[in-house]
């Protein structure tokens, strides 16, 4: 089970990133650690010693296949991921022409 | 943006046709290799950034591109839905049923209507990837001139 | 199996430790390029082709955007001060990130070994999946016939992110003519 405790701590060094960086890049590319570990597990819990993909072919009877569940899930999650950082990007870009840094400390005024 | 090289540009007026055709063939044979809609989607865009990024944004007529995209990935969303609607009055009273009938397993055409889903979404994924993109460049455009 | 997939996730590790700390914007970008390439190893050992095939072509496309949009902005990270106030930051979270990880290692007793997955809402996907719905590919069929409702949603999200950054992106709008 060390392989689940390790895919947690990709977790968490994601997690140290966004909260402690004070780039505006560096905390995208926290969030998408984050998000890399998540699929990394999904896809370790429905695995099955010596299984096959799951495409039928036609020579072999009793076949034991790797659960599909999972995979679907994780197929759907990937295509949202990149569609979540294309708009952090885009107001990353936003705050640069209007503030001129990419540094979170000088962002603090609430006007306009 | 400027554009690149001659070597370049010839090299990808080779490639981009083969990789287009890749891309359809993912999407088609869905469901009987590894692949879908999503991963043939992604690819044909990938194609069509490449074309962007050799030749420059110069040449291009950006804004009409983009008006197109735009209206490719709301059609293929609109049929999506009545294809899904459709099922509720043909097959029994169950939203998003599979009423084509299904012939025999392995064969290019079977498995009902999963193949027109196929086909739509992956149109949906490219135009809406393209879109992305094309607000990226054309934003770049406007401010630096 | 056990032991490929633990040095491939400490690879993974190390690169995402170094994405956070480079001094330069650049070697962050290439460095987060070993975190999702090696997913893409980790996927084809995993015995799933759907998701490789996705993550490489997702993994270039995210690439290539985030190279533009530092490219066209500043490439230098910004300047920090070492004062005693940023050292017990960091202490106080390496002790929080600890506590948690001792945590995890309890929670996960209930949990089947790695690699001996009993399937109890798997079993009718993998028996009658084929004759169900007639396609080959298992993935496929779970995805667009008895999950129908979750492709509907993820379309939608797709199509409303695109519209959100055409929204944010838009140039300054033409004034109202004024006298």
């Amino acid at each position: 089970m060390t392989v689940y405790v390790m895919c947690f701590i990709l977790f968490l060094v994601g997690l140290y990133g966004v909260l402690t960086r004070r780039n505006l890049i560096k905390i995208v590319i926290g969030f998408s650690i984050m998000e890399f570990s998540c699929f990394l597990f999904l896809a370790m819990i429905g695995y099955i010693e010596n299984g096959l993909a799951p495409i039928l072919k036609e020579e072999m009877e009793n076949p034991v296949y790797v659960d599909p569940l999972p995979q679907a899930m994780v197929l759907t999650a990937i295509v949202i991921g990149l569609a979540t950082t294309a708009m952090l990007l885009a107001i990353a870009i936003r705050i640069y022409k209007k503030y001129g840094t990419f540094d979170i400390r000088k962002v603090n005024e609430l006007k306009g | 943006m400027n554009g690149m090289t001659q070597i370049v540009k010839k090299v990808t007026q080779l490639m981009s046709g083969l990789i287009f055709m890749y891309g359809l063939y993912i999407i088609t044979h869905g469901h009987l290799t590894p692949g879908g809609g999503f991963a043939g989607g992604a690819i044909v865009a990938g194609g069509f950034i490449l074309l962007i990024l050799a030749y420059g944004s110069k040449v291009l007529n950006l804004r009409k591109e983009e008006t197109q995209t735009s209206i490719t990935e709301s059609v293929a969303l609109l049929v999506i839905v009545m294809l899904a609607l459709a099922g509720l009055f043909l097959g029994t009273y169950v939203f998003f049923n599979n009423y084509l009938p299904q012939g025999e397993i392995g064969q290019l055409i079977s498995a009902g209507v999963i193949p027109i889903y196929n086909i739509f979404i992956g149109m949906e994924v490219a135009a809406a990837l393209l879109t992305i993109f094309l607000g990226l460049v054309i934003y770049k455009e406007e401010v630096a001139s | 199996m056990e032991t490929l997939l633990s040095i491939l996730i400490g690879f993974m590790i190390i690169g995402a430790l170094y994405a956070l700390h480079a001094k330069d914007l650049l070697s962050a970008l290439i460095a987060q390029g070993i975190v999702g390439y090696g997913l893409v190893i980790a996927f084809l050992n995993l015995r799933a082709p759907d998701l490789a095939i996705v993550q490489i072509v997702v993994e270039t496309i995210t690439l290539i955007v985030m190279v533009a949009v530092v490219l066209n902005s500043s490439r230098e990270e910004v300047k920090e001060s070492w004062n005693r106030n940023k050292i017990l930051n960091i202490v106080t979270s390496l002790v929080i990130v600890g506590f948690m990880a001792y945590i995890f290692a309890f929670m996960i007793q209930p949990l089947q070994p790695f690699g001996d997955h009993t399937m109890r809402m798997s079993q009718y996907y993998t028996q009658m999946g084929a004759e169900s719905t007639g396609a080959a590919n298992l993935v496929t069929g779970v995805l667009f016939d008895f999950r129908g409702y979750d492709t509907l949603g993820e379309a939608t999200i797709l199509f409303t992110a695109a519209l959100g950054v055409v929204t944010i992106l838009r140039a300054k709008p033409k004034k109202e003519t004024e006298s």
